[in-house]
């Protein structure tokens, strides 16, 4: 091209622009590839293990086959059961936060902590349960784990709710208001509708959290060879089993470890789709 | 300073809201410098001025929606049927269900058409389902949405034109049976055709209400309202008649200002 601006500054200029882009480009790669290595290890080792036994068979002893029934039920239980502790205190904190405490010193110290409790590693929530419910009741229970997984629910529904909440514009509540609603109702009948897609997105990704946490549970659910729905006794969960049969000698073990993964991976993967499907037909 | 009643002839009007000494403080920021002035009822009354001159401040403390951020607050008086509504003691939820508002932006709730209107009345009346829709259909109708909508009442509001949402909000405030209604800006965010569906309404709805409006565009307080009120850094310059306001003003700064000199 004949025009002077094309000189040494813009065809620098250009070359600079290439090897950062060409750098960005192998960072994303970089990355990526390790991703997608960690699934396909997953695939091809969890596909192998899957079968019917796997839903209808109890942990197998040592050397034998077996499936993950107890370990299922035992997640599928003690989750749904922190849930239902977590959802309403989240949602309840989150509530407070988002539209009673905006201004208060109190809410800003719970956001504060609850930020840190996040991103602390989980097991510090197991061993706080272990103080406090399992030890003084002497032994590990379901109940234990799931509390331990609610106070994991509440974190990212306290988050979530208030992060949802504060995306509600304020001319709405103050349509609201010029009505002469009181504000407790605007909360529930146009806040709450308004956000509600961000909300349920907050508990689904909850679920997606705790139905991978192995840490809270070591400390409180333990875990059970066998089948038991007595939440008063030690249950197994699908992280504990693949955490224990992974470290295992045991071929048939390390199989099942390994179908286990596949199926929580999938259960998240579902889940954020789900989540993500909500929040993008909402926008 | 003085303020210029300029050749207002009150004979036979009732001052629906009197203010009287208004202070209103944003923090310790004073927003408005000791207001007087007359809202009449079944009138128009428009609130000019430059951008932060306080008028929407001076709207808002009018349904006190001020109350709901902290670090705000007026003093003096806004005599409405000769009440005071700064009192601490006015049921602040009675107030804005008789004086009602309307925004800048289209605020439709999250629901159906037909819940956007009905929500508002069943706060406040308990009625049988067929008094309701009658409610309904009267509110839309006075808000000249009722031919465009009457098929689909039970579709989102969220779903209608800006306009439409617009007149979808005049139905809602109009349902709740308010005395006065406010208009904060309501066609900036709306398309001229828009614009005059709207100033028509505004103009058929203070038969029945005491209409008041803050607006940037000097033509349509010129053609909506019957008095108009200039106000310049939280100050009421002048305050009378539109006609006169526009024809023949009596301060210089109004003067600058109907004729685009600044603001």
């Amino acid at each position: 091209m004949a025009d002077a601006r094309n000189n040494v500054l813009y065809t620098s200029r250009r070359l600079r622009n290439t090897v950062a882009k060409t750098l960005a480009y192998a960072a994303t790669a970089f990355g990526l590839g390790w991703l997608v290595l960690i699934l396909g290890v997953l695939l091809i080792h969890g596909l192998s293990g899957l079968s019917l036994d796997v839903f209808t068979q109890d942990t197998p002893p040592p050397g034998s086959a077996g499936g993950l029934l107890n370990a299922i039920a035992g997640s599928l239980v003690m989750t749904i059961l922190a849930v239902i502790i977590g959802t309403p205190i989240g949602i309840l904190a989150g509530t407070y936060m988002a539209e009673y405490g905006r201004h208060d010193k109190l809410a800003m110290i719970v956001r504060f902590i609850n930020d840190i409790l996040l991103s602390a590693p989980s097991i510090v929530v197991g061993l706080f349960i272990y103080e406090v419910m399992v030890a003084p009741m002497g032994h590990f229970s379901g109940y234990a784990g799931a509390v331990a997984l609610a106070v994991i629910v509440i974190l990212v529904v306290v988050r979530t709710t208030e992060d949802m909440l504060r995306l509600v514009p304020d001319t709405l509540r103050e349509a609201a208001a010029s009505i002469g609603l009181p504000r407790s109702l605007m909360i529930q009948r146009i806040a709450y509708r308004a956000a509600r897609a961000g909300i349920v997105t907050g508990i689904l990704l909850a679920i997606a959290r705790v139905s991978g946490e192995t840490a809270p549970l070591l400390f409180t659910a333990l875990n059970n060879q066998f089948f038991s729905m007595n939440m008063n006794a030690p249950m197994p969960s699908l992280p504990v089993v693949i955490f224990q049969f992974a470290l295992s000698p045991y071929e048939e073990w390390q199989k099942l470890a390994w179908t286990g993964a596949l199926l929580i991976t999938f259960t998240v993967l579902a889940l954020s789709i789900i989540a993500r499907s909500l929040t993008a037909r909402k926008s | 300073m003085q303020v210029q009643h300029a050749g207002v002839s009150t004979v036979g009007l009732v001052e629906k809201i009197t203010i009287k000494n208004l202070e209103f403080f944003y923090g310790d920021a004073r927003a408005l410098k000791s207001i007087s002035l007359a809202l009449y009822a079944n009138k128009t009354t428009a609130f000019i001025g430059p951008s932060g001159c306080g008028k929407s401040t001076l709207l808002r403390i009018l349904n006190r929606m001020y109350d709901l951020y902290p670090g705000q607050r007026a003093t003096g008086e806004v005599l409405f049927d000769g009440e005071n509504l700064l009192d601490a003691s006015v049921d602040i939820n009675l107030l804005r269900a008789r004086v009602g508002m309307v925004f800048q932006k289209p605020t439709p709730f999250p629901m159906s058409i037909y819940e956007n209107i009905a929500f508002g009345i069943r706060l406040y009346e308990r009625l049988p389902r067929a008094e309701i829709d009658a409610r309904v259909e009267v509110a839309l109708r006075r808000a000249a949405l009722w031919d465009e909508v009457k098929d689909k009442l039970g579709t989102s509001g969220l779903g209608l034109s800006g306009g439409q949402q617009q007149r979808l909000c005049i139905a809602r405030t109009v349902a709740v049976k308010p005395e006065v209604i406010l208009f904060d800006e309501p066609c900036s965010a709306l398309d001229p055709i828009s614009t005059a569906k709207i100033e028509e309404l505004i103009d058929e709805l203070k038969k029945d209400y005491t209409i008041v409006i803050v607006t940037h565009n000097m033509q349509q307080a010129a053609r909506v309202s019957d008095f108009t009120a200039f106000m310049y850094l939280g100050e009421l310059i002048e305050f009378g008649v539109t006609d006169k306001i526009f024809t023949t003003p009596g301060d210089k700064r109004t003067q600058a200002y109907i004729t685009g000199r600044f603001g």
